[in-house]
């Protein structure tokens, strides 16, 4: 494959609540933050990939609000891992020198209250509550339940999880919540599906973030390689067959798919990354991707948040935005908005939660239905 | 199993009532069953319909069959908020099935107690009207529950 692809420009607006903004308004602030970012107008985007679950043609309206400069857009759906998707298409684009500067945008206004798998399309009545349970909360605390039968893994581990990653959020002027929940608080929280307490859900938000893509020639052509980020990696997946993967989604198999291949394209292992952004779309979640991607043997999930081997500090840090427990899952905007933060370290800008000395650095996404993505970003 | 040898499991009367899966069956003589199918190529046994196989990716050769009506509880969670016609705390229970096939569904006849449900657990699978877990919206339904195997038929 051709040039090497370096993100040169990337932001993200700070996760909330945008009752009085639609789609395309919050999905045009990340996009003009990310070409500020890097001194470049929409002018020079040679295509623009978006990711948004919501809306539809979501990328053309944005373009409507700040240039329609004809350039193709693609849009992209991928459950939880649409963001990471869109990226994922920009860098294939630059790869296959079909262009040399786009755009990627993740944008999510999400709909309140609890969400449910959709029904394949045709059952008599709807299953929810009847034939078990498809809700978020339920398919990943099954997640967590299997690591609990395998391995003797307690709620109070899958609970310190949420307070590390709640604690990491009040030092991310970003993140939606940034308040300290202390173990006794998560634990005692309103249970939604054992072993997820509220506490350890994903926080229910509205975002956006953007990143420009260039060529390594075109990064050197503009004068912006100081700053650029080299996407070592990109990996997408979907779920290969596991035996119960009918009946109780897996995220394991897509995810240690993804890694492999991952850390392969990288000519990297485990060992050689500083921090990672990974999908803690539920507390249980974070848990089993620590040994998913090969940062601790399997069983050992446990041992290393127990260790606080993840906590900012610690030996490989996760989830210093605060994650989606905390920092906020708007579905189409978090795949882009953990390659900001992760690039934002890498570039030695993350001021209180910097992670010292990064020098690589890995996203994870894992959409359910299931599809993941993995990025593996270095300093260039 | 085959059809032809296939055993009438243990199930309430449903005549004139509708399954509540797309797998779900209900005979002339007012029994239920689950429905499914194995590949002949690879063995997989899956719940419901299939025209082809996703493990080994045969194109036919996909084997209508009856599904056991034993198994192992193989994880489970107590869902405790849910929507506001779902009676609340219920199991979502995933279940191996003796004779093959992973299937979900609710385990009833137990308490919902996280502290108490061994994984492992065997269970039968019942037949009882939807409406007993999601109210009105199952009327007129039934549907497969499980049952620890301990348990008689209440």
């Amino acid at each position: 494959m051709a040039d090497n692809v370096y993100i040169v420009g990337t932001d993200m607006i700070r996760f909330g609540r945008f009752d009085d903004k639609g789609v395309p308004e919050i999905g045009a602030e990340a996009a003009l933050l990310a070409l500020d970012d890097c001194g470049l107008g929409i002018g020079d985007m040679q295509a623009l990939y978006c990711g948004n679950l919501g809306e539809g043609m979501t990328g053309q309206k944005i373009l409507a609000l700040i240039g329609q400069t004809g350039i193709p857009v693609v849009n992209c759906t991928n459950a939880c891992a649409t963001g990471a998707t869109a990226f994922r298409e920009g860098w294939a684009a630059i790869k296959a020198g079909i262009h040399d500067l786009v755009l990627c945008v993740g944008v999510e206004k999400m709909p309140r209250g609890m969400l449910v798998r959709r029904p394949a399309g045709f059952e008599p009545v709807p299953p929810e509550g009847l034939i078990g349970s498809g809700t978020m909360p339920a398919v990943f605390s099954h997640v967590g339940m299997e690591h609990m039968r395998k391995y003797g893994t307690t709620f109070e581990q899958f609970a310190k999880i949420s307070v590390k990653n709640h604690h990491h959020s009040t030092l991310n002027p970003k993140a939606m919540y940034r308040k300290e929940t202390p173990l006794e608080m998560v634990m005692e929280a309103e249970m939604i599906a054992y072993p997820n307490t509220k506490l350890m859900c994903s926080a229910n938000v509205d975002g956006s973030a953007a990143a420009i893509l260039a060529s390594e020639k075109k990064a050197r052509e503009l004068g912006l390689m100081d700053r650029a980020v080299k996407v070592r990696a990109s990996a997408l997946t979907s779920d290969p067959y596991s035996e119960r993967n009918l009946a109780m989604p897996d995220v394991n198999s897509a995810t240690r798919l993804a890694a492999r291949q991952a850390y392969e394209m990288a000519g990297l292992g485990a060992d050689d990354i500083d921090l990672i952004e990974l999908h803690d779309c539920f507390a249980t979640a974070e848990l089993v991707h620590y040994e998913n991607l090969g940062l601790c043997g399997d069983g050992e999930g446990g041992r290393l948040i127990d260790q606080g081997e993840t906590a900012l500090g610690g030996r490989i840090p996760v989830n210093v935005s605060g994650g989606l427990l905390s920092k906020g899952h708007p579905l189409g905007a978090t795949g882009i908005a953990n390659i900001y933060e992760v690039a934002t370290h890498l570039r030695g800008e993350a001021g209180d939660r910097q992670v010292e000395g990064a020098r690589i650095g890995m996203t994870h996404v894992v959409g359910l239905g299931t599809a993941c993505a993995i990025h593996i970003l270095e300093k260039a | 199993m085959k059809m032809d040898t296939y055993s009438v499991m243990e199930s309430i009367d449903a005549r004139g009532r509708q399954g509540a899966t797309l797998y779900t069956h209900i005979g002339d003589d007012g029994s239920a069953w689950l429905e499914g199918c194995r590949c002949t190529a690879c063995g997989t046994v899956y719940a419901g319909a299939r025209a082809s196989c996703g493990h080994c990716f045969a194109r036919d050769g996909l084997e209508k069959i009856k599904l056991g009506g034993t198994g192992k509880l193989y994880n489970y969670t107590v869902v405790y908020r849910s929507y506001p016609h779902i009676k609340v705390p219920f199991v979502a229970a995933i279940v191996d099935l003796d004779e093959g096939g992973t299937i979900k569904g609710n385990l009833v006849g137990i308490d919902p107690d996280p502290a108490t449900i061994p994984f492992g657990l065997p269970v039968r699978v019942i037949f009882r009207g939807a409406e007993e877990a999601i109210g009105e919206q199952g009327e007129g339904f039934i549907a497969h529950f499980f049952m620890p195997a301990s348990e008689g038929e209440k």
